[in-house]
């Protein structure tokens, strides 16, 4: 390193590098978090000019108070059969993610993903779009398919990689993909799912449709090339199209400040591009579904794109392969302010006099009970590494609608190593 | 104007069907014209293809006939383009996106790579990215390291795509056409050398005379060449030359120049490969020589001499000789010398044909 100049006398530089506030064994304090009062933000109209939606881009919006009440303009006034339901998705989210967590540690998978604390901006928001809208998530949204009714025996036979699994086992576990619910094939790469939400929404807008596309991605990926992409195209060209940023403080091991966070919001991000930003607090379900809603209203009036930071708290680690012990404080989740939405929910349904502690606990009960029978049946289609598996053969299609001659030789070959590999018959078809 | 051109095509135009000259910037044009005007679902976007027509014209006046929303002028971000087209092609369209030069695909390589070569894979064909990037590539035109390159054997390398190369119009227009009806995502590859005409073969002359821009003749309306199908562009016996764009031109110009009866392949398709046409010939002549501009080092060469080896080996008269650019970023003023030219091309030959 060469060293200064004699002489010289500028100050010199020191390089700023992000640390989070607390790591492990630390204290937790969290009331440098601005948590606004529920019902105090405007709600502009849905096809304003984005500038107008400025102020929302660094307050908070907040629907459901301290009193357990919905409060202000945000309110999306949902009747109590709609808000039951919505509990009820989130009750099976969360037996889900307990039961494929608990079956990864006893080796039946390889891998699993929970979204514990991040339910809202899943649920909430898939039950404020249309059902054929187009969604693209990345791995935290296993809550748009429960709310889209698909088969949580599908989702298993997915993790599980087995014969029945209709990605035939190519996937990693979580990555799904159901045409049918409109649910977009998730890709391991972060970010990529965000100019190909916007891309499908400008193909619906070509066509004249009606149909709408949203995504979703963590706040650590919004680094990516691929989200700037993303807002520049949506905002070039007006598409019907909603950016969510699923804010949860923590991409692995690196805090949000190393997405950026220390000097702005994410929502804020927005207004730089031209889009509408709205900065929601995400666990509250009422507020997502009324910023999911009013982007989508704001979409299909063809009134432009919008930006949703969804700021949450990842409650659990990563992933199964994460210890999150190691690099933050472990008092964080308890001090986290905006508190858990399956309790909001269910404590705002039971102020409503339309739910109560008997009615909850037979609906976790049932939710349990729901994916261990699933979970059973997954399991008679083989669980990963146990020979239940999809032929050999189908490791070569896909790869093009026809089996080119090269890969037709490699199947050959794969399939005549099998035979030799077993001499006295394959284990499976 | 190099009469090999004229004798290159697949086949003759039918009953009622009239041919035009046409140099290839037009043949495309007239392909994806055609294509917009038959399908509805086509979508042609990309750097300055809408209003202006594309930095090489190739998208000339098809703003105008086909409106704004299917022909558009995109912001300068590949991986933009290649993801939003990902997203179209999963909707239903069949976007045929330019990249302006091939040397700018590298921002747009995820999208490509990671998502549409493998989104029908990964989805069990539930969703499929049928789009065809279209991109200029090669040198030839004193275009410097950023305007030159070709890294064509970047993707033939990724499963799930497929390769398509012309070299000349008429190829070029049913090659196009085939693979924007294709459903897997196909990486075009045009030979901007070749752009403006066919080129005549000589390899060092100065950028002047393929400026005239010469033509060849092209039948009006639809037609395809199905992808993976060579095309022998003159027989012979000595030899047999593997080619592909701007090079089938170069290599045919030397062989007749040093009167060699080789057995000239275009491969057209460099995926999926024709590998019949290949081996067919090879064992009929006994001698391959591999010719492209490319750098050297695990080029695509090195894949047709492997697959030449593993099915001719016994027919082999000698080891198969690879022409090709130089390991090297491509150079400006000394393009002439990088470019495979008559002497790389000559000594290769002299070497195949010893005893
Ligand atoms: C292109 C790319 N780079 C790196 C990774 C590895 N990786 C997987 S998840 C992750 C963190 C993502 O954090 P964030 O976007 O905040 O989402 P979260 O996990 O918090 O939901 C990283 C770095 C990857 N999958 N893809």
């Amino acid at each position: 390193m060469a060293d200064r100049p004699q002489g010289h006398n500028k100050p010199k530089l020191s390089l700023h590098v992000p640390e989070p506030k607390f790591r492990p064994g630390d204290t937790v304090d969290f009331s440098d978090i601005g948590v606004t009062e529920p019902g105090e933000q405007p709600r502009p109209d849905e096809a304003c000019a984005a500038q107008d939606t400025a102020p929302l881009c660094h307050d908070l919006i907040r629907v459901l108070g301290d009193d357990d009440e919905a409060h202000g303009p945000w309110d999306p006034k949902l009747d109590p059969e709609t808000l039951r339901t919505m509990l009820g998705h989130f009750a099976l989210t969360r037996a889900f993610d307990e039961r494929m967590f608990r079956g990864q540690r006893q080796g039946k998978t390889s891998f699993y993903m929970k979204c514990t604390g991040e339910e809202a901006t899943s649920v909430a928001a898939a039950m404020a779009l249309a059902s054929d809208d187009m969604v693209f998530p990345s791995y935290r949204q296993q809550g748009v398919l429960i709310a889209r009714g698909y088969p949580i025996i599908e989702m298993i036979n997915q993790i599980y990689s087995n014969k029945a699994d209709k990605l035939k086992g190519r996937q990693l576990p979580i990555m799904y993909s159901s045409r049918e619910k409109s649910f977009f094939s998730i890709s391991g790469n972060l970010a990529t799912q965000t100019p190909q939400a916007v891309g499908w929404a400008m193909a619906s807008a070509i066509k004249g449709d009606s149909r709408i596309a949203a995504t979703w991605v963590g706040e650590g990926s919004t680094a990516e090339g691929d989200f700037h992409s993303a807002c520049t195209f949506a905002t070039v060209y007006n598409a019907p199209v909603i950016l969510n940023v699923i804010n949860n403080q923590w991409a692995i091991s690196s805090f949000s400040g190393f997405a950026g966070a220390e000097r702005t919001t994410f929502a804020a991000r927005a207004l730089g591009y031209g889009l509408a930003g709205l900065r929601v607090d995400g666990n509250d379900p009422l507020a997502v579904f009324a910023a999911e809603r009013w982007a989508a209203n704001r979409a299909r009036s063809n009134a432009g794109p919008t930006l949703i930071e969804h700021f949450t708290y990842r409650a659990e680690g990563h992933s199964t392969s994460d210890d999150p012990s190691g690099y933050r404080s472990a008092q964080e989740r308890e001090e986290w302010p905006l508190g858990d939405p399956i309790m909001r929910l269910k404590k705002h349904l039971i102020a409503l006099g339309e739910w109560d502690e008997e009615r909850q606990e037979a609906l976790d009960a049932d939710c349990m009970d729901r994916v261990k029978k699933a979970t059973k049946e997954a399991e008679k289609n083989g669980i990963l590494g146990h020979g239940l598996h999809h032929p050999f053969r189908t490791m070569f299609e896909d790869v093009y609608e026809d089996l080119p001659w090269h890969l037709k030789e490699q199947a050959e070959q794969a399939i005549h190593e099998r035979k030799t590999k077993f001499p006295e018959g394959l284990p499976e078809a | 104007m190099s009469e090999s051109i004229e004798k290159t095509q697949a086949s003759a135009p039918g009953e009622g069907e009239t041919e035009r000259r046409l140099n290839m910037i037009e043949a495309i044009n007239d392909a994806l014209s055609i294509m917009l005007d038959r399908d509805p679902d086509v979508i042609v976007m990309g750097e300055d293809v809408g209003y202006f027509g594309g930095v090489f014209r190739c998208t000339a006046g098809l703003q105008e006939k086909f409106g704004k929303t299917r022909v558009f002028d995109t912001p300068i971000s590949e991986c933009g383009i290649i993801g939003v087209a990902v997203g179209m092609g999963a909707y239903g369209l069949r976007p045929v996106p330019e990249i302006q030069f091939a040397d700018y695909i590298y921002p747009g390589l995820d999208q490509l790579i990671s998502e549409a070569a493998r989104l029908r894979y990964r989805s069990a064909a539930e969703f499929i990215a049928p789009m065809t990037v279209r991109s200029p590539f090669g040198g030839g035109i004193f275009g410097g390291q950023t305007h030159s390159q070709s890294p064509e054997s970047l993707f033939t390398h990724v499963s799930g795509l497929k390769t398509v190369i012309p070299s000349t119009p008429y190829d070029a227009k049913g090659l196009l056409i085939a693979a924007i009806e294709d459903n897997d995502p196909v990486i075009f590859f045009e030979p901007k050398r070749i752009y403006n005409g066919p080129f005549d073969g000589f390899y060092d002359r100065p950028v002047q005379p393929w400026k005239k821009h010469p033509q060849s003749l092209v039948p009006e309306g639809y037609y395809r060449i199905p992808l993976g199908q060579a095309r022998i562009v003159r027989e012979g016996e000595a030899m047999t030359v593997l080619s592909y764009g701007t090079m089938c031109h170069v290599a045919e110009g030397v062989c007749r120049e040093k009167g060699v009866d080789a057995e000239i392949i275009d491969l057209r398709t460099l995926v999926p490969l024709d590998i019949e046409t290949i081996e067919a010939s090879v064992k009929k002549t006994g001698r391959c020589m591999i010719v492209h501009e490319a750098t050297r080092t695990s080029g695509f060469g090195a894949e047709l001499s492997a697959l030449v080896q593993e099915r001719c080996f016994y027919h082999l008269e000698a080891p198969i000789e690879r022409v090709t650019g130089f390991d090297t970023p491509y150079p400006h003023s000394l393009e002439w010398a990088y470019f495979p030219g008559p002497i790389r091309i000559g000594e290769a030959i002299d070497k195949l044909l010893q005893d």
